[in-house]
């Protein structure tokens, strides 16, 4: 079952007259890693971007189609496209949490880092927040090594563990869905494989969209993948399809390092 | 190429160090008299230019330091003259409370008054003003700062002291009139020097929080001032240095009165105005006071600028 379902949708930049993206139907389906490829400036970030409209911060973008969220209380379909106060804004972004391309840990102590997402949330009670600051720095694989300086600067960790730093503060929030935006990008190989890992293990709690210019990554940690090539959704399978058997001839060519 | 550069570069930072060395020595060796006749107590003493009883020789005494003054050698003859005031039973006071106390308050006015309205502005201009909005405002802003201050002044006087005296009675001129006119004076320069630190906040990082569910609230207080932190108190500090030197704005405003304010409405003196309003007709020991006031004032800058650094960036890193 689909957590989200994006539908014909269209996307134009403010003061642009093309589309940035045109027509895209896609699932994301629940519990699963769905990777978004393409070479650049094919809009993969544009529409993960989409899906927790934070495009919305800067004002005049077009927005065309529908993208349905599933509301796991209710078990009925929200087109988050439709939402203009900024309550349900910020509703929409504690349902789909994002992580950012470079590490992005707020000028806190690691503490408040992971606590913050709770605490605008309203959750006031302190044994609640460092109970689940606690679980989601174990469940992002930092505990071990911060768990003895909880109240120094964020700032002083290193580029991996500040990258599974903002991974545990996105998950504390509880999100249905995780977008995570070149999350290894800036990190050494290491860090990178200590993400991944990190990234298939949270699917157990979270359905998860991925937009990787590594399409290694892709085919180790995806179980679907959508080619996309200049705004246009070419091709969306399970990944081994789209890697091993795939059905049109510019995903082949771009899989193979054809062109891209 | 590469040397020449270096050293070019290394001179032009030595060269600052010169700089505050020498204005430090000079001043205190212009003050040297009056440091020696009348000591720490300078500091505590609010007599200006009272003569101590025993008529008239206040003359000679001018005469005689005046000498002092152009010639080094003469500086234990000048001493000695002090010593013979004292037998003399006649001697000129110099005191700087006044115009320490009427610089400390009316510079304070004038932080509470801007900091507030500054940082609204700048957060208006970085985050909620669209694109085009802040850029008008903010270059009508920064002509702001470019107005000279003596217009402040005249303008302060004219139209703004009367408004003041109106609302909270009192006289038109006086310490509130100066601290809320150098407010308005160092309001421009603050806001643009703050938002210019806020906006290098990166756009990743507000959006982390956005993504998180923060409201506009809650991004400026938790992540656009802690970040720009430093660049806000920078902005603090240097408008505060402004503050404490600006003359000639404030000598229009404040009453240049040797009397200590019993309220906020009272005129008062503040250190450079005293400076200003009096080296005129100044002469032996009465030049040297202001030379030892101005010594008060260089301290006094770069105490107050030197602890808000040390202070609030130790803070800040804790």
């Amino acid at each position: 079952m689909p957590v989200m379902k994006i539908k014909n949708f269209s996307f134009t930049y403010a003061g642009v007259e093309a589309p940035s993206l045109k027509n895209i139907t896609l699932p994301i389906e629940k519990n699963q890693i769905t990777a978004l490829i393409g070479p650049s400036g094919c809009g993969k970030s544009t529409l993960l971007r989409s899906m927790n409209r934070i495009h919305d911060l800067y004002p005049g973008n077009k927005y065309d189609g529908k993208i349905n969220l599933l509301d796991l209380e209710t078990g009925k379909y929200n087109n988050i496209l439709a939402i203009k106060k900024e309550n349900e804004f910020i509703q929409l972004r504690q349902q789909v949490g994002m992580i950012f391309q470079k590490p992005t840990p707020f000028p806190m102590s690691i503490f408040d880092n992971v606590a913050y997402g709770l605490k605008i949330a309203g959750i006031k009670n302190k044994t609640e927040l460092s109970d689940r600051v606690e679980a989601s720095l174990k469940g992002s694989a930092l505990w071990k090594e911060v768990h003895d300086r909880l109240g120094k600067s964020a700032m002083g960790l290193s580029g991996g563990q500040q990258q599974r730093l903002c991974i545990a503060r996105a998950v504390a929030v509880k999100p249905e869905v995780l977008l995570f935006d070149e999350p290894t990008s800036a990190l050494d190989p290491i860090s990178t494989g200590a993400i991944e890992e990190l990234i298939v293990e949270l699917k157990k709690d979270v359905s998860i969209a991925i937009v990787t210019h590594n399409m290694q990554q892709a085919s180790r940690i995806s179980d679907y993948t959508a080619f996309m090539y200049l705004g246009d959704l070419i091709e969306y399978d399970k990944t081994e399809n789209i890697f091993l058997n795939p059905k049109e001839k510019r995903t082949e060519d771009y899989i193979t390092g054809r062109f891209g | 190429m590469e040397k020449l550069f270096q050293k070019i570069s290394l001179s032009s930072a030595t060269l600052v160090l010169v700089l505050l060395l020498g204005i430090f020595t000079t001043l205190f060796i212009s003050a040297k008299p009056a440091v020696e006749a009348f000591g720490l107590q300078f500091i505590t003493d609010q007599r200006w230019n009272q003569e101590i009883p025993l008529i008239e020789s206040s003359d000679t005494v001018i005469e005689d330091s005046d000498d002092a003054i152009i010639a080094d050698e003469d500086d234990e003859d000048m001493i000695l003259d002090e010593d013979d005031e004292e037998d003399a039973a006649t001697k000129t006071v110099f005191g700087g409370l006044v115009p320490i106390i009427g610089t400390l308050l009316s510079t304070l006015i004038a932080l509470l008054f801007a900091m507030p309205i500054a940082m609204g502005i700048a957060v208006f201009l970085a985050e909620i003003a669209s694109k085009n909005i802040s850029k008008f405002v903010g270059m009508a802003i920064e002509l702001l700062a470019a107005i000279p201050s003596i217009i402040f002044g005249m303008w302060g006087l004219y139209y703004f002291a009367p408004l003041i005296a109106d609302t909270f009675g009192g006289y038109q001129v006086s310490l509130l009139t100066a601290g809320l006119v150098l407010g308005v004076m160092i309001l421009p320069f603050m806001a643009a020097v703050t938002r210019d630190s806020m906006n290098t906040t990166p756009d990743v990082l507000k959006e982390s929080a956005y993504a998180l569910g923060a409201t506009k609230f809650e991004v400026v207080k938790d992540i656009i001032f802690p970040y720009s932190k430093t660049g806000i108190i920078g902005s603090i500090i240097l408008a505060l240095g402004r503050a404490l030197g600006e003359t000639m704005a404030v000598a229009f405003l404040i009453g240049a009165v040797y009397s200590l304010p019993d309220k906020i409405t009272d005129p008062t003196i503040s250190i450079p105005v005293a400076m200003a309003v009096n080296f005129g007709e100044a002469s032996g020991l009465g030049e040297s006071a202001l030379f030892y006031l101005g010594l008060i004032l260089f301290v006094m800058s770069f105490a107050v600028i030197s602890f808000a650094k040390f202070y609030f960036l130790k803070r800040g890193n804790a």
